[in-house]
């Protein structure tokens, strides 16, 4: 089932005129609205009147990751505190967390290309899905929550956590669909038969697993274990949270709901844009959101697309998955950790500035590992055991309270670190994916 | 009279402890007393050298974690009760005493012991104070 037939199958004809008139009003909206984007505009020297339809998008400046944060709070929105109706915090790098709000139109914005990813799933209007994303501050839950609404579907809203629960409910309920992070999937399994339950019997049939990068291999397994198809979604709270893109059941592909959310693959060294087919970084800009559209926000993340119409019927432009990132972020059970957050909190502890690493692992249908490794220099160094417990206790509470997940924390000797022409490699990511 | 501990940090790995004596036994320098604590995953090597101020030098230069702390050595009867005699006296003046380990020989016909104390300065007055022998850098040296 196709959620809306009239967009998703419009012609590319249509679309390009559909994207060009909002492209129009979005240009001069934001810059009566917002003072940051006039100025954006002024200082790159383009006016509202210069964009006359969607290939004028490139004379826009690009919006990134910084621009946000220096704004923080609200200076990137275009309404009025009083006009938002929700608002979801990320964590940030250092410092600033990253704030996004929505109005009620963005909330049904939303709902609507939620309801559009879960029928490109294969849900059907009297399914029950369980939704165990995260609830809170994080978009995961909430945006599926809207979605699932949107089509009436039955939600079960676990949130994540509780495995033993999570089945139980399954196993009362009967949800087809399950929504939550691949990985957590994979874990789920290895309780169910723990607690001797055949996965492969379980209601769930399909999933929609996002939030983390995940491997053809992982969705292999995630399909063998559950016996259901596993399909992949993607999205990231600064332009609505998930319901940017998702995969069909034939799985060839994210569908880019590129009436709503305009993407461009730019080369991210020169700004320009690649060939069609070619890897480079997604920049999305969001064409009818009201509360903090972004024009031209570069995501960082690398992947391909192609405009190629897909068997399904839709005829959005499809993503590839993830191919991999322009900075040095990763992500770990669906939460973005920095580098730099780290090191923040090492800087912050005696103020020393030892060397650290970042370890990432992931065992077999386990959840990830982040191990931090500190050298011990002698300014952290003390002969009493438990004076080396509480620094290693320290570091690791305080890490995990910027993080929001748990860590653990190795304390080794100088120069056993491996360093590249002097500099640490600070990140080692081990998992399968 | 305090005397110098070289303390060593070291992962659990196999082959620290060989390299850490090596690197030592090099440079000349004898251990007098030795102990270990260990956790699962790291340990502080704990040691009187009669050449304190080499060992650093040695340990630094090759990227050990080290640092020198202020330790107490102290004579006990070799006797029965000869440990708990002195230990009574520790109490009894509330010293706290975060660990404690032995030399590897005699001083004289007594055992010496070295004592990490909260206090140090505050050990070694009120243990010479009751006519305990504290032993000082020098005699160490002679061993």
């Amino acid at each position: 089932m196709i959620w809306n037939e009239t967009i998703e199958t419009m012609s590319r004809e249509e679309l390009k005129n559909l994207q060009s008139e909002r492209l129009v009003s979005l240009a001069r909206y934001v810059y009566e609205h917002c003072p940051l984007y006039k100025k954006k505009f002024d200082d790159t020297g383009v006016l509202p009147s210069d964009i006359k339809g969607i290939e004028d998008i490139t004379k826009l400046p690009f919006t990134n990751k910084l621009d946000m944060r220096d704004s923080y709070p609200f200076g990137l929105f275009s309404r009025p505190r009083t006009d938002l109706v929700e608002l979801h915090v990320s964590s940030g790098t250092t410092g600033n967390p990253t704030l996004v709000g929505y109005t009620r139109d963005d909330i049904r914005l939303w709902g609507e290309v939620m309801a559009r990813a879960l029928c490109c799933a294969g849900a059907e209007r009297d399914d029950t899905i369980q939704i165990a994303y995260g609830y809170g501050l994080f978009t995961g839950g909430l945006g599926f929550h809207y979605g699932a609404m949107e089509m009436g579907l039955t939600i079960i809203p676990t949130s994540s956590g509780q495995t033993k629960r999570q089945l139980k409910i399954m196993q009362d309920f009967q949800p087809r669909i399950l929504a939550c992070t691949p990985s957590y999937a994979l874990y789920m399994a290895e309780e169910a038969k723990e607690i001797g339950l055949d996965p492969r019997l379980a209601s769930w049939k399909i999933g929609v697993f996002g939030a983390e990068p995940w491997s053809e291999s992982m969705r292999g397994e995630i399909e063998q274990a559950w016996d259901m198809l596993a399909t992949d979604i993607y999205g990231l709270s600064e332009i609505i949270g998930p319901g940017v893109s998702q995969e069909c059941q034939y799985k060839d592909g994210l569908h880019l709901f590129s009436d709503v959310f305009y993407p461009e693959i730019i080369d991210p060294e020169t700004g320009h844009p690649v060939p069609e087919g070619q890897d480079g970084e997604l920049v999305i800009t969001t064409l009818t959101k009201q509360g903090i559209p972004l024009i031209r926000y570069r995501t960082r993340d690398i992947v391909s697309m192609t405009y190629e119409p897909c068997r399904c019927g839709r005829t959005s432009p499809r993503t590839s998955k993830i191919k991999g990132r322009t900075d040095d972020m990763i992500v770990v059970r669906g939460i973005n950790v920095f580098p730099s957050q780290i090191e923040h909190v090492l800087l912050g502890i005696e103020g020393t500035h030892p060397h650290y690493q970042i370890v990432i692992d992931r065992q077999a249908h386990k959840l990830d590992q982040v191990e931090i490794m500190v050298e011990v220099d002698e300014a952290i160094f003390s002969d009493e055991i438990k004076r080396m417990h509480a620094l290693e206790q320290t570091i690791k509470k305080e890490i995990e309270a910027v993080l929001s997940i748990g860590v653990t924390v190795r304390l080794v000797e100088p120069k056993t670190i491996a360093r590249s022409e002097g500099k640490a490699k600070r990140v080692i990511d081990k998992r399968q994916m | 009279m305090k005397i110098k501990q070289i303390s060593v940090f070291l992962e659990n790995r196999k082959g620290r402890m060989y390299d850490i004596c090596s690197m030592l036994g090099a440079a000349g320098v004898n251990i007098r007393a030795l102990t270990i604590a260990e956790t699962e995953t790291f340990g502080v090597l704990r040691m009187v050298v009669d050449k304190p101020a080499a060992a650093m030098e040695t340990l630094r230069r090759q990227n050990v974690t080290a640092n020198l702390t202020d330790v107490v050595a102290v004579e006990v009867p070799d006797t029965p009760g000869g440990l708990a005699r002195v230990l009574k006296i520790l109490t009894d003046h509330e010293l706290n005493v975060e660990y404690m380990y032995g030399f590897v020989e005699k001083f004289s016909e007594n055992a010496l012991l070295v004592f990490r104390f909260d206090d140090p300065e505050k050990a070694h007055t009120v243990l010479k104070s009751v006519g305990v022998n504290v032993v000082g850098e020098h005699d160490i040296e002679g061993l």
